[in-house]
């Protein structure tokens, strides 16, 4: 799965000199004591900024059409698709970190699971606006639901986006679950530390009574580890399904059983890339370097290494498998792909996702921060071209030349993509303002003291 | 340190979890209650008419045929609603200066047509043709109820595409035999499947999966 | 041309920029085997990064916000609509509003059918004009009337809409005033007042070209009370040529009516038979009974085609050539010596000894069956000597019979060139202008408009208050065929009584009813009049039983124009042989549009957004060039020129049109309208500028300047290669023969059902329709057909170059062979209805399944707009909703819908329903008469316009069914069925072409 576990070398995973309380005070310091610093006004005046833009583009979609964006026929699907698997898979590092990291026993999640986590929420958040966007009649979205109706009408279950309606609204609900029953002892802690009042109560409401007795720790690992156990599968389900949506298809460049694996490679990759990407700026910003150590960011490296061979080894098969079928269409997807008019965002995916990530065979640059903030950006890019030559590039030449046509999205599309990002950069910069975004407890149980009760537990 | 809360608020959680799953489940049965009910669908509501005509008097007391007006019937998609001439073909002879019939009158002198609510008012993107279902043995009360019972009308069924789809799903639980399409007091024997089974074959009813298609009625 | 709107807004489709000839030239030769492409892009996509780049970074982005917008609100007005699709929600509180008295005949809900003839360029065809309760709503041809045989062409379907066009003329206007009918009476009065005593001298009329024999009875008898005053006549789209050709030949005017039907061998000099011109809906039906083989054994007759710019005809024909218009000439002058006519033949030939060689041995082989055609728009010597060839050949009688010319004979160039004198010396007092628009397309150099503020009293009718209208003192508004009493003659001579479907929408008048006011009953209406006019000669006992079988028929029996014994004078005027005119000059050539004709359909938004038949181009016009004339002039799409002919300019985006003749531009005349409407005003160029009495049709001497500007064009077709792959199928007699199976190479017959999901199994009926590429010749009308059935929206030129035209289903065309004389192949594409379709599984919300009878059933109201099946429909046949299309604000457009098909609002998908609304009708219809649905019985819109009965639609299921012998036909392929295993409900029969084994070699062709 991850990175080979580093019984060679036992870096620290966690500052040196440090006690339960220091630890407290740190981190529930950044929500509670300390003054908030003027970046992160500017931060979020930015991104509530994108915000308002994203709701001055819906606007003018719900009242005018579909029609602002740049779709057409044949390519139906531009960006409001693109953006929706970018997101989705975006949304995979933080449960994957969570769960299948934790089931794995590997400690050294514990300080970046948090806002991992919270990533993944307010990814999935952003990625669900879209099949809901991307209708010619939005308002009639509910459609999709079986529900019982005075139309005695069932949904199509044969349609992969039916299951998607599933496999992304349990991922979200399961992923808010995850992350709140996380939040509950540290939200107490936040509840007993805080001095004002209304602080006191709104913390205390959603710590629900913690009171950190036995019974409570028992129970709370008891959930948390079942939680765990659901939401693995779930890592793996929603992008599988997410990839359906192309592979059930009939088009050259879609349709192909190599995407369910490759799909959830490539979120994982595009995950973890985007974890870099916001830890780094974090832990710089907060001084939190003793408790995200450069260790985590090797781990974090390696990780993306691995799943960013995976993403390589299916462009690989997808290219020898249009030659190897020896059908006229696919091979012709892959050529226009090569040389057609959409040729530089092939390139540019290649660059992006294949040759950049290289770079992380050299111990060298997993060490340097800026080397894997500059490899984490440009796989965030290359993931969102992957999308793009996924599905603009395949619908805009498939079997008729007569009905070929050209895409590009319009100023609209690109407000949408840009809008949501608002809504993420919001959501995360309100997250980490009031909540902890490193979880308390568990960088507690990190501690040599810790061990102990860990046993216990 | 002093509590926060007051030791009630365990109760009142627990109480606020258990009203939340309670609230859901009642809104669920409202909007099903509300979508199908009289307000949305419009059905058992009489409507009031530019002149007070009263079916239970005409079809029902005088036993006029729903023919003599409606004549298209059994030849179109359109039952047809009558010419104010029709009217005037009695109402030359009785009821002459009835105050009531005054807009009739005033409309056949003024050539100006009367303007009815439209009572069973399907939405544009559905093509109910009456002549077929006429001539197929489905009773004009089947949809319309007892009409002659009614001094203004009003619409019997919901006319919702569920209402729809029970008949054109299972036909033989409604259709009688051609001649008592008419007949307003016919009431289904005890057998009716056994009858239905029968008159679907006999008259050549398509199979449910025919008159289910969508572009049975929507094009 | 309109420059503002030279600069696009935001495109997807990057324009054809700078296409290397060279290199396409270079890939044809390496080219294997047969090889198909569509046009230029796709064979040099040297662009293609230019594309990206473009496609990447939109010069300007928002959609409606400049260029946009206006054309929107054009469209707006375009379209039409009844009602929206607001599913499961309360309906609101509606009235019905019954008749006081019921008409006889008139049943709420049942379509009526009336005869009537529909007038273009003059003749009538007969056609049967469906009325919903009053309104009229679609236009069929007339199975009865010898120039329909019921079929229509696009101009006619898209006539219906028209009537209805709100921007049409609404008031009788004197100057700028508002006046009543009346008003203009009392002036019809005053002028003869005044005019009597001096017998009219200084009075004028002008009319187009008339067939009417009412109205000519009624023109000549008003010229009897005031003989002094003259009546001319001039039609933009005339046949003075055809007529002059026949003086040369035969010293007298006589009209040819051609017997395609009878004809082996067919040669068209220049002469769109099957594509324009008043019987060209016969001679289409004619020609494609000809060439239907459906077995080894099937003979076919062999079209060969010169012509300078690709039409119709040429892309139907077995052999084409392209040379320019003005050496069609010399082409004839060749064949006719060939033939052993004593004709001179001029020093440089325009045509390959060897073909002409060829062509007269196969006309030679089939004497009796052979027939020359001479272009309508070819000098009068062509015409000469096509009449003397026909007739050395014995085919006079056999494949051409000549008639008594069906219009009013006159020249009509020197008839106008009269007018323009006269008032020019300031000789007219008053001209009464009964249709036309001369102002707009008079030829240039007679300075028509200048000379028209000369004349004291202009008077017009006119269905628009147009550029004529605006310069003169009265405007009258026209009533449209359809709302006017007549009368109409065809091709044939055949004559029509037309009849009103419809009260005149906006106070229209009959030319009938204008003439009248000039006569003591000034009140009379077209009615009267022409029921009078009839009374007199229709020589039956019962007049009034005539006159309803007349009208119920749609055509006076034995109306024919009498046949006329003529024979070619002499060919002196061919002895000597012409200086050829020079190779190399450039010369242009007009012609009518195929879609807006001479800019009297401007302002229909079906035709102005019907792809032109060979260009599918949309929404403008354009200047036509070769594709090696294009690489010497260094000139590639959408680059804007300005086209010097005779001292007089005009700027025009170039289209480079593979097949066109070299040294040759082609515009089409009908454009760069004024003042027409919404939809037409500042579409395209107007060609008009250019044309001169001199030079009528053609002209050498052009010349064309590269401004440097670019103009951005709207072509809903316009995609790179199709790369070998086997869409469009087509054979040659021979093979045919030899090989039936030969269509089949390739698989896509048939073929095991292999699914995951349980096979549909039908029952009952299991509907399907077969296409003929053999027949088909590209047309387009199915296209307007349907949008006229189905009310498909119009969306305007903005969104169809964004690729969201909504036609559900257009005609492909494919090249195939080298850049300058390829084959033309047309491909009809509706929905495929496939069995197993890609587009059912992928809906979520099951707006789209299969019925019970095999129809790929696309629900609007259910359809929430994913656009899943339209990206996973192979053949790209569903359109989508992106705005609301549909016009649901303009009270008259909404007259005009078809009642018994649902308007599609905004965010739903549409497509080809395999028009299931008539399909439900004869069900309905049989299943009260307890019966089966007969083979016939339901008929589609694309069918039953189709002028080659190319489409055959029924029950497969139903072994004797037409469809079902079609598909068991060796040359029937299912389009990808062996790729994907769809198995298509729409299948292919494979085009057969009868190539001169003579030629055949030399042309290469595989």
């Amino acid at each position: 799965m991850s990175g080979p576990l580093p019984v060679q070398e036992p870096a620290p995973i966690i500052g040196p000199g440090h006690t339960f309380e220091t630890i407290t005070d740190k981190i529930s310091a950044v929500v509670l004591t300390r003054k908030t610093p003027r970046g992160w006004f500017v931060g979020f005046g930015i991104g509530f900024a994108l915000l308002m833009l994203f709701l001055l583009a819906v606007t003018n979609l719900v009242f005018r059409g579909i029609g602002i964006w740049g779709v057409n026929i044949p390519v139906g699907w531009g960006f409001d698709i693109i953006n929706f698997v970018w997101w989705i898979g975006i949304g995979h590092a933080g449960t994957l970190i969570s769960a299948i990291l934790l089931l794995f026993r590997q400690e050294w999640r514990t300080s970046i699971n948090r806002f991992a986590e919270a990533m993944t929420l307010f990814a999935v958040a952003c990625a669900g606006m879209y099949p809901l966007l991307h209708l010619g009649r939005p308002w009639l979205g509910y459609w999709l639901f079986p529900y019982p109706n005075t139309m005695a009408m069932w949904p199509q279950f044969r349609s992969p986006l039916m299951w998607d309606v599933f496999a992304v609204s349990t991922y979200a609900t399961v992923s808010l679950l995850f992350w709140f029953v996380g939040l509950i002892p540290d939200l107490a802690t936040l509840r007993d530390r805080s001095t004002n009042r209304v602080r006191r109560v709104v913390y205390g409401l959603l710590s629900m009574g913690w009171r950190g007795s036995a019974t409570h720790w028992h129970r709370y690992e008891t959930a948390y580890l079942l939680l765990a156990g659901l939401s693995t599968p779930l890592v793996l389900s929603v992008h599988t399904i997410v990839s359906f949506d192309f592979s059930v298809g009939v088009i050259p460049g879609w349709h192909a059983t190599i995407f369910p694996p490759y799909f959830v490679a490539g979120a994982i990759y595009a995950g973890f890339a985007m974890v870099l990407t916001l830890a780094i700026p974090l832990r710089k910003f907060y001084g939190l370097e003793d408790f995200i150590t450069d260790r985590h960011l090797d781990y974090m490296g390696r990780v993306t290494l691995a799943t960013g061979l995976i993403v390589a080894y299916g462009y690989m098969m997808e290219a020898f498998m249009a030659w190897y079928s020896g059908n006229t269409y696919e091979a012709y997807m892959m050529y226009n792909r090569f040389v057609g008019p959409y040729a530089p965002m092939y390139w540019a995916l290649i660059v992006c996702n294949v040759l950049a990530p290289q770079a992380l065979w050299f111990s060298k640059v997993r060490g340097s921060v800026p080397g894997l903030f500059i490899v984490a950006m440009f796989v965030n890019v290359g993931m969102w071209l992957e999308r793009y030559v996924i599905i603009v590039v395949s619908l805009s030449r498939d079997f008729l030349p007569s009905s070929w046509g050209m895409y590009s999205g319009t100023i609209w599309d690109w407000s949408t993509f840009i809008g949501t990002i608002g809504l993420f950069l919001t959501l995360m910069f309100l997250f980490i303002r009031f909540l902890p975004m490193i979880s308390i407890f568990e960088m507690r149980t990190l501690l040599p003291e810790a061990e102990v009760k860990e046993e216990l537990a | 340190m002093p509590q926060i809360f007051h030791p009630s608020t365990n109760t009142v959680a627990r109480v606020t979890i258990l009203g939340a799953l309670v609230l859901l489940a009642g809104a669920g049965w409202a909007i099903t209650a509300i979508s199908r009910s009289g307000y949305v669908t419009g059905a058992k509501v009489a409507r009031r008419q530019p002149v007070p005509f009263s079916h239970k008097h005409h079809a029902g007391q005088l036993g006029i045929d729903c023919r003599y007006c409606h004549t298209a019937v059994e030849r179109v998609a359109t039952a047809g609603i009558p010419p104010t001439k029709t009217c005037i073909n009695c109402h030359s002879q009785i009821w002459v200066d009835s105050p009531t019939l005054e807009p009739v009158r005033s409309s056949f002198k003024t050539d100006r047509s009367i303007e009815w609510i439209k009572v069973h008012d399907l939405p544009d993107f559905v093509y109910f043709n009456h002549s077929i279902h006429v001539n197929k043995g489905v009773g004009c009360a089947t949809c319309h109820g007892r009409v002659d019972q009614m001094n203004l009308v009003w619409q019997e069924a919901s006319l919702q595409m569920e209402w729809c789809l029970n008949c054109h799903r299972n036909p033989e639980q409604y259709v009688r035999p051609r001649d008592q399409v008419f007949n307003m007091e016919y009431e289904p024997p005890a057998d009716q499947v056994a009858l239905g089974q029968r008159l679907v074959h006999e008259y050549r009813i398509a199979d449910k999966g025919q008159l289910s298609d969508c572009y049975t009625c929507h094009r | 041309m309109d420059t503002r709107d030279a600069t696009p807004p935001s495109r997807g489709v990057p324009d054809a920029a700078t296409i290397d000839l060279t290199a396409i030239r270079a890939r044809l030769a390496n080219g294997t085997g047969r090889q198909y492409w569509r046009s230029l892009d796709e064979l040099a996509e040297t662009d293609d990064f230019k594309r990206f780049l473009e496609a990447e970074f939109p010069r300007e982005a928002s959609v409606f916000d400049t260029v946009g917008r206006r054309q929107f609100l054009k469209l707006m007005g375009a379209s039409l609509a009844l009602a929206g699709l607001n599913g499961c929600t309360k309906q609101p509180t509606e009235k019905v509003v019954p008749y006081v008295k019921q008409p006889e005949l008139v049943v709420p809900g049942q379509p009526l059918f009336f005869a009537t003839a529909a007038p273009l360029g003059g003749f009538g065809t007969g056609v049967l004009a469906e009325s919903h309760m009053g309104r009229p709503t679609k236009i069929e041809g007339n199975p009865d009337h010898p120039a329909s045989l019921g079929a229509t062409d696009a101009l006619l379907q898209a006539s219906v809409l028209q009537l209805y066009d709100p921007d049409r003329a609404q008031v009788v206007r004197n100057i700028r005033e508002i006046r009543p009918w009346n008003a203009f009476l009392d002036t019809a009065a005053a002028v003869m007042e005044k005019h009597r005593p001096t017998q009219g001298a200084r009075v004028r009329f002008l009319t187009e070209t008339v067939t009417s024999p009412t109205l000519r009875n009624q023109i000549e008898s008003l010229l009897k009370q005031i003989p002094k005053a003259r009546w001319h006549q001039y039609s933009p789209v005339g046949r003075d040529q055809v007529r002059a050709g026949a003086i040369l030949a035969f010293g007298e005017p006589v009209d040819a009516v051609y017997h395609l039907d009878k004809a082996d061998v067919i040669v068209s000099l220049d002469a769109d038979v099957l594509g324009a011109g008043a019987g060209s809906l016969r001679y289409a039906r004619d020609f494609a009974g000809r060439r239907r083989v459906l077995d080894e054994h099937g003979a076919m007759n062999r079209l060969y085609v010169v012509e300078s710019s690709p039409s119709v005809t040429g892309s139907a024909a077995d052999h084409r050539l392209p040379i320019r218009a003005v050496d069609a000439e010399a082409g004839a002058r060749q064949l006719a010596a060939a033939l052993g006519l004593d004709v001179g033949i001029p020093s440089e030939p325009s045509l390959p000894a060897e073909w002409v060689k060829a062509v007269a041995e196969d006309l030679q082989q089939h004497r009796g069956a052979g027939l020359v055609v001479a272009g309508d728009f070819q000098p009068p010597e062509v015409h000469a000597l096509a009449h003397a060839i026909n007739e050395a050949l014995g085919n006079v009688g056999q494949t051409v019979a000549y008639v008594e010319p069906v219009a009013a004979s006159v020249d009509q160039a020197q008839s106008l060139r009269e007018l323009v004198a006269d008032m020019e010396a300031g000789q007219v007092d008053v001209l009464v202008m009964l249709g036309g628009n001369p102002v707009y397309d008079a030829p240039a150099d007679l300075r028509f408009a200048a000379a028209l503020q000369k004349v004291g009293l202009r008077i017009r009718l006119g269905l628009y208050d147009d550029e004529t209208s605006e310069v003169c003192h009265w405007h009258i508004p026209e009533a449209h065929y359809l709302e006017s009493w007549g009368d109409l003659r065809a091709y044939d001579g055949t004559v029509t009584i037309v009849q009103p479907l419809i009260a005149p929408l906006y106070g229209g008048k009959t030319a009938h009813e204008l003439l009248a006011a000039f006569t003591d009953k000034p009140e009379r209406t077209a009615y009267e009049i022409v029921r009078e006019y009839w009374k007199g000669r229709a020589g039956a006992v019962d007049f009034d039983l005539w006159w309803r079988k007349a009208l119920h028929d749609g055509f006076v029996p034995d109306s024919a124009a009498p046949g006329k014994a003529v024979s070619v004078q002499s060919l002196a005027f061919a002895k000597k042989a012409p200086a050829a005119p020079k190779a190399g000059t450039l010369e242009v050539v007009f012609r009518p549009d195929p879609t807006v004709y001479d800019g009297r359909f401007a302002n229909v938004g079906w035709l102005q957004e019907l792809p032109k038949p060979i260009t599918t181009l949309t929404w403008d016009n354009v200047a036509m060039l070769s594709p090696a004339t294009a690489e010497r002039l260094e000139l590639s799409n959408e680059d804007v020129v300005e086209v010097r002919f005779d001292g007089r300019t005009v700027r025009a985006p170039v289209w480079i049109v593979p097949g066109h003749a070299r040294d040759s531009v082609t515009v089409h005349l009908g454009y760069g309208r004024t003042r027409v409407g919404r939809i037409g005003n500042g579409a395209g160029f107007n060609a008009y500028a250019l044309r001169t009495t001199g030079a009528p049709w053609a002209g050498l001497g052009a010349q064309l300047r590269k401004t440097g500007e670019r103009y951005w064009l709207a072509s809903t077709q316009n995609h790179f290669s199709l790369e070998g792959r086997d869409l469009v199928r087509s054979t040659t007699l021979d093979e045919l023969t030899h090989h039936p199976h030969a269509a089949h190479e390739g698989g896509g017959h048939g073929g095991q059902d292999l699914s995951f999901y349980p096979a549909h199994e039908y029952k009952g009926y299991a509907w399907g329709m077969a296409i003929d590429l053999g027949s088909c010749i590209g047309c387009n009308a199915c296209t307007i057909a349907c949008q006229a059935e189905n009310n498909i929206a119009v969306v305007g030129k903005d969104q169809v170059w964004r690729g969201r035209e909504m036609h559900w289903i257009r005609v492909d065309r494919y090249y195939e062979g080298d850049l300058d004389t390829p084959l033309i192949h047309a491909q009809p594409l509706p929905c495929m209805q496939c069995e197993n379709a890609p587009c059912e599984v992928v809906c979520p919300v099951n707006a789209t399944n299969h019925s019970t009878e095999g129809l790929n059933q696309m629900v609007y109201n259910r359809c929430v707009g994913t656009k899943y099946c339209s990206n996973n429909c192979p053949y790209k046949v569903r359109r989508f909703n992106f705005y609301r299309y549909s016009n649901w604000d303009v009270e008259a457009l909404k007259l005009v819908a078809n009642p018994d098909v649902t308007v599609r609002s905004r965010g739903v998908m549409e497509k080809c329903t395999y028009c299931v609304q008539r399909i439900n009708a004869a069900r309905i219809q049989a299943e009260k008469e307890d019966r089966e649905i007969r083979d016939g019985d339901v008929v589609t819109a694309c069918q039953q316009v189709c002028p080659t009965e190319a489409i055959v639609f029924g029950n497969v299921n139903d072994p004797e069914s037409r469809v079902a012998k079609l598909r068991a036909n060796p040359r029937t392929y299912a389009l990808l069925g062996a790729e994907l295993n769809t198995r298509p409900r729409t299948t292919y029969l494979a085009g057969v072409r009868n190539p001169n084994p003579a030629l055949a070699q030399k042309e290469g062709k595989a």
